[in-house]
């Protein structure tokens, strides 16, 4: 009855089956499959070729890229007019106070290179010092932004903020924006889930408020009302009251992207923590929010590049951002017609940034998901 | 006959942990009755029962994870209350292993060991990777020091969450349904590294329905049903002598298979 015990040899593994198919067989499949996928193939074909080559050749091969004025565009109006740009570039990106002191010029320029030099290396996994980097860009650099490009101190001579504008104007407002806004809102959201009531009424009426309100209507505000809560002769400058109501408006929605993170957080999570003798500010810090930003990166994101391109609503109060100014650059009676062009511009440098934040959090979310099996 | 599978009871000490009176409601749920409990150093207890019986909840009160309403709990000398100094001060000295683990999905093995010594316990930071070695060897996955919970099986998550708790050298340890949530294969591997414990003179309060364990390391057997404790006995007297018809029922249900 007991007979030899048989001994178990697992199975050799097969390849699996050879699915690798032609290029020919992959369009028939993907792009003619069906009758109603090859009418949308050919009608996407035919848009692409009717649009596509033709803005192209306007503007890139037949556009004016060189010349002083509009001289060179009135000659060739088949191409684009970069040189538009090209001859503004100055007011559109530094905006006019830099643009119209050539010897300050170098202040604006300093800033950009200083910036992109600590953020590209940021970028790369294998950089050293990265922690570093870090807080030289988060807390060094605005300093040197305020005594550079707002000057007063060390012989530059301070900088009239109603005459910034452009691309400056734009980031200055983002940076500080963002940079404010991700500690405000994350205190707002753990605010909001904290046990004790004064404390979560608080956070609850302030996202709810400053949810609740246009950023047109608090930067109008800002700019109107702020003043009335001061004594007289206070004088607040104006970009220093944007950043205020941009600060107060972005933390509302950088806590709520935040609350979504802290809500997916399991009860285990405490209750490990707890049980381990962590008190609330050490649960907090090495537990649970390094989880709960990982989750909110793509929604906090979400907020900064809509943020970033909300920036251009400061010209409610008079302030002239990339967008206005090259908008008011367009409509200048030398470059009067070239609307497009400017657009074309503003809009390309806006893209360009917010494709960066897009593409940097998902390279984020990547590095920091420690679930892949590998 | 018996004493070759029972583990030589060794002396045990004073009371550690003594409960008295203890009645918790969630809203009007009444689910702890009139518990009264002593455990002393070293002893090891293991408590079973229907699911709703107040079984877990009961030890989630020591270590103050649930709140109770009335009586008492007086853990190594320190009285529970809203205190958090003293929540803190009890919590250090009492480790849980939960049902599902809980370990830090975004720290690595070693991290999720040496948190709590470093930040808690203020141990230099070197020291605590070496204590956390030592139990990750303890628990037979040194090797996995470096990796994070989501890349091991079940079995070994356990084993490292056990090491994260020892590594705060707690006087008493809560096992709340450690083995509940294992695959089949797994669950010795967790239950040999419970064994070393109670042989090494760990205080233990293990939720188990873990029967052959329960044999094997308890000096007392508990039984709930309904927030009461039904009965109590060493194991022998428990499993071959219950003194309840709701714990022979309960028995004879468990054993059934």
């Amino acid at each position: 009855m007991a007979g030899e015990l048989k001994t178990f040899v697992p199975a050799p593994d097969r390849a699996p089956p050879n699915n690798a198919l032609g290029p020919i067989v992959w369009i028939r499949q993907n792009l003619f499959g069906s009758l109603s996928s090859s009418a949308a193939t050919l009608i996407f074909l035919y848009l692409f070729v009717s649009y596509v080559p033709p803005f192209i050749e306007w503007a890139l091969i037949n556009a004016n890229w060189t010349g002083l004025d509009r001289s060179v565009c009135e000659a060739n109006k088949a191409g684009a007019c970069w040189t538009f740009i090209n001859v503004r570039m100055e007011q559109i990106l530094f905006g006019l106070y830099f643009a119209s002191n050539p010897d300050e010029i170098w202040r604006p320029t300093l800033i950009f290179v200083l910036f992109f030099a600590l953020l590209l290396p940021l970028l790369f996994e294998k950089t050293p010092g990265k922690k570093w980097l870090t807080i030289a860009l988060l807390g060094v650099f605005p300093l040197v932004f305020y005594f550079v490009v707002y000057g007063g101190y060390f012989g530059i001579p301070q900088s009239n903020t109603t005459q910034w504008g452009g691309f400056l104007l734009t980031f200055a407002l983002a940076f500080v924006g963002i940079l404010l806004a991700l500690p405000i809102g994350i205190l707002l959201a753990l605010g909001r889930r904290s046990e004790m009531p004064v404390i979560r009424s608080i956070c609850v009426v302030y996202i709810e408020f400053w949810r609740g309100t246009p950023l047109i209507t608090i930067l109008f505000m800002a700019s109107v009302m702020l003043p009335l809560f001061f004594p007289a002769g206070v004088e607040f400058d104006k970009v220093v009251r944007a950043m205020i109501g941009i600060t107060m408006f972005q933390s509302a929605y950088t806590a709520e992207a935040v609350r979504g993170g802290l809500s997916a957080i399991p009860k285990g999570q405490y209750e490990a923590a707890m049980a381990l003798g962590l008190g609330y500010w050490k649960r907090t810090i090495f537990i649970i929010l390094p989880q709960a930003l990982k989750i909110s990166i793509p929604s906090i994101v979400n907020t900064f590049i809509a943020l970033f391109k909300d920036t251009s609503l400061v010209s409610i109060i008079g302030l002239l951002d990339l967008l206005n100014m090259a908008q008011t650059a367009a409509r200048s009676v030398e470059w009067k017609g070239y609307d497009i062009e400017g657009y074309l511009f503003a809009g390309f440098i806006y893209w360009a940034f917010c494709y960066g934040m897009s593409r940097y959090s998902q390279n984020l979310e990547r590095k920091l998901d420690t679930n892949r099996r590998n | 006959m018996t004493t070759e599978t029972h583990m030589a009871s060794a002396e045990l000490g004073d009371t550690i942990i003594k409960i008295d009176g203890l009645n918790k409601w969630y809203g009007q749920f009444h689910v702890l009755k009139d518990i009264d409990l002593d455990v002393k150093r070293g002893e090891r207890i293991v408590i079973c029962g229907p699911s709703g019986s107040g079984k877990s909840t009961l030890i989630r009160c020591i270590n103050r994870l649930e709140t109770h309403q009335e009586g008492s709990i007086v853990v190594d000398g320190i009285e529970l209350t809203e205190d958090t100094k003293h929540i803190n001060d009890i919590r250090r000295e009492v480790g849980m292993v939960f049902q599902h683990f809980n370990l830090f999905p975004h720290l690595t093995v070693l991290e999720n060991c040496t948190l709590a010594p470093i930040w808690v316990r203020k141990t230099p930071k070197r020291e605590a990777e070496e204590m956390a070695m030592r139990y990750l060897e303890r628990v037979k996955i040194p090797e996995q020091a470096n990796k994070y919970p989501g890349q091991l099986s079940g079995g070994q998550q356990q084993r490292v969450a056990i090491a994260r708790s020892l590594c705060m050298n707690p006087r008493v340890m809560l096992f709340d349904e450690p083995t509940s949530a294992l695959d089949p294969e797994m669950i010795a591997e967790v239950l040999d590294v419970m064994v070393g414990l109670a042989e090494d003179g760990m205080t233990m309060l293990c939720v188990t329905h873990e029967m052959g364990f329960a044999r094997k390391v308890a000096n007392r057997v508990i039984f709930m049903d309904g927030g009461q404790i039904v009965e109590q006995n060493e194991p022998e007297e428990f499993f071959n002598n219950p003194q309840n018809d709701r714990t022979q029922l309960f028995l004879s249900q468990i054993l059934q298979h």
